[in-house]
C-alpha cells in the first residue's frame, strides 16, 4: 500500500507540483524531488534545527512536517534567502563577514531561523539571539560568531550601519 | 528515520474527523506533529491511518467571554503566546509557553496536542491543572467534558478514549490583584523540565493571600496540584514561614527517577523551584497591586 497524493506548493518564489508518497517529509521532498539540498537534515526527529524552513512566513521543523501538509503553502529555504542574481541578504553578508560559520552544516537552518526572528525582532538583545537559536545545535560550537553576525545584521536591516 | 506507511486523511471538520477516528483501525490523530512527528519518526508509534486535524479550522478558536477562556485544541502554541487577550487575563500561559520547545516547534505545535499527549514534563498541562481547566471532548457517542484534575491517567495517558478527539479547553482567568510564576528547570534552554512549578497567587485589600495554586510538572506522571502547600499561603503575606511551609509539601511529592534525574533530586528541586515561584508570584502581585 502506497499513499500518494498531488501536491502544489510554491518554493522560493517558483510553483512545483508533484505527485508524493503522504509519508514523505517536507524536508525530504525538498531534497530528493526538488533537488534543493541547501536544508539539511541533522537529527531527523526536530531537535537540531538544520532542516528550519520557512513555512507561509514562519520558522519550522521541515523534518517534522509531512510535505502533503504544504500543500497550498509558500515555502523559502536557505537557497531562497539570497536575491535572484545570488546577492546575499543582509543576514548572509554578516555570516560572511562574521565568520558565522565553520563547516557549514547548521548554517541553512541558522539562517532561516534568524530571518524570521530578525523580521519580528529588529532590535535584539544578545540574550533574545541566543534563545531564539537555542532550537539550532552547531557541533563546531561557533555559537559566538553567529551571534555576532545576528546583531551585525540587525544593525544594518535598521539602517544603523 | 522515516515513518512506516500510513494512509493520510485530512478532514475538514469535526464531524468528518469523529467518523474516520472512530471508523478506522489502528489510526492516529495528528496535530501540531512535534511529538508525534519524531515517534512517527523513530518508528515507535506505526499508525495504518493517519488523521490529519490541521484543516479542521472551527478548532482554532481563542475567545474570552465575561472572564472565561475558551480555546480551540489546535490553537497554536505560538499564536496563544502572541494573543493579547490571553496575555492581560492569563499572563502565566505566555510565561510558560516560552518554556515550550523552541519558536519553531511552537509556530506548529498546538495547546491540544500538548495536552492529549501529556508528556510528564510539558508544562502546558501544569498551567491547565493550575485554572482547574476543562477539557472538552468529541467522539461517536456524543461530547463529554473531563476536568484536568481528572484529565492524566498514568504515563502519558490521559481520560480519552481512542475514538475521542480533544476538542478545546475552557478555564476561569483569575480575578482581581494577582501573580503569577512559571519557574523551570531543565538542562539547556527549551529541553523537557526536570521540574517545573506554576503559581497563581490573588491578594486581598491587605495584601494577604486570598487565593493560592500551584502546580508542578515533571515529578510525577502528570501535573501535580498541591492543595496542601496552596493551604499555607492563604492569609500569608509572602513571610518566609509560609513559603516554607509550601516548599516542605513540595519536597514530599513522589518523585520518578529517570536516567536525568533521580526522584530525591526531583523532590529537592521541587521544594527550591516552589519556593521561587511563590515569591516572584507574590512580588509580582504587590507590584500589580501598586500600580493601581
Amino acid at each position: 500500500m502506497t499513499d500518494k497524493r498531488t501536491i502544489t506548493l510554491t518554493v522560493n518564489g517558483q510553483r512545483h507540483t508533484r505527485e508524493v508518497e503522504t509519508r514523505m517529509h517536507l524536508a525530504d521532498f525538498l531534497r530528493r524531488e526538488l533537488r534543493l539540498t541547501g536544508t539539511h537534515l541533522g537529527c531527523e526527529h526536530g531537535v537540531c534545527g538544520a532542516c528550519t524552513v520557512l513555512l507561509d512566513g514562519e520558522a519550522v521543523r521541515s523534518c517534522i512536517l509531512f510535505a502533503v501538509q504544504a500543500h497550498g503553502c509558500d515555502v523559502i529555504t536557505t537557497e531562497g534567502l539570497a536575491a535572484p542574481d545570488g546577492t546575499f541578504s543582509v543576514l548572509q553578508q554578516a555570516f560572511w563577514e562574521k565568520h558565522g560559520l565553520q563547516c557549514g552544516f547548521c548554517t541553512p537552518g541558522m539562517l532561516t531561523t534568524l530571518t524570521a526572528f530578525l523580521r519580528e525582532t529588529p532590535d535584539p538583545t544578545e540574550e533574545q539571539v541566543r534563545d531564539a537559536i537555542s532550537g539550532n545545535l552547531c557541533r563546531c560550537t561557533g555559537y559566538a560568531t553567529i551571534v555576532e553576525a545576528a546583531l551585525s545584521a540587525a544593525r544594518r536591516l535598521r539602517g544603523e550601519g | 528515520m522515516k515513518p512506516s506507511p500510513f494512509k493520510y486523511h485530512d478532514p475538514s471538520s469535526l464531524s468528518e474527523a469523529v467518523g474516520l477516528l472512530g471508523s478506522l483501525e489502528n489510526a492516529k490523530l495528528l496535530a501540531g506533529g512535534q511529538s508525534l512527528g519524531p515517534m512517527l519518526n523513530y518508528r515507535y508509534v506505526m499508525p495504518d491511518h493517519l488523521v490529519d486535524l490541521n484543516k479542521v479550522v472551527d478548532l482554532t478558536h481563542i475567545h474570552i467571554e465575561k472572564g472565561r477562556v475558551h480555546v480551540g485544541a489546535m490553537a497554536r502554541q505560538r499564536v496563544l503566546e502572541r494573543d493579547p487577550g490571553l496575555q492581560k487575563a492569563c499572563p502565566i500561559v505566555r510565561e510558560a509557553l516560552l518554556e515550550v520547545g523552541h519558536f519553531q516547534t511552537r509556530n506548529r505545535g498546538t495547546i491540544g496536542g500538548s495536552l492529549a499527549h501529556l508528556d510528564p514534563a510539558a508544562e502546558l498541562p501544569g498551567v491547565m491543572a493550575l485554572y482547574d481547566a476543562t477539557l472538552e471532548l468529541a467522539g461517536p457517542r456524543g461530547k463529554r467534558t473531563v476536568p484536568m484534575a481528572e484529565w492524566g491517567r498514568g504515563y502519558m495517558s490521559p481520560n480519552l478514549e481512542p475514538d475521542e478527539i480533544l476538542t478545546g479547553l475552557a478555564w476561569d482567568a483569575w480575578e482581581g490583584v494577582q501573580g503569577h510564576a512559571f519557574v523551570e528547570f531543565a538542562r539547556r534552554r527549551g529541553d523537557f523540565a526536570i521540574v517545573a512549578v506554576g503559581c497563581l497567587l490573588a491578594l486581598d485589600a491587605k495584601q494577604a493571600i486570598r487565593r493560592a495554586a500551584i502546580s508542578l510538572v515533571g515529578v510525577a506522571y502528570a501535573p501535580v496540584r498541591l492543595p496542601s502547600a496552596e493551604k499555607f499561603l492563604i492569609g500569608s503575606k509572602g513571610e518566609e514561614q509560609a513559603i516554607e511551609a509550601a516548599a516542605a509539601e513540595a519536597r514530599k511529592i513522589e518523585a520518578k527517577s529517570d536516567l536525568f534525574a533521580s526522584g530525591a533530586y526531583r523532590q529537592r528541586l521541587a521544594g527550591v523551584l516552589t519556593a521561587r515561584a511563590v515569591k516572584t508570584a507574590y512580588q509580582r502581585a504587590l507590584g500589580e497591586n501598586a500600580g493601581k
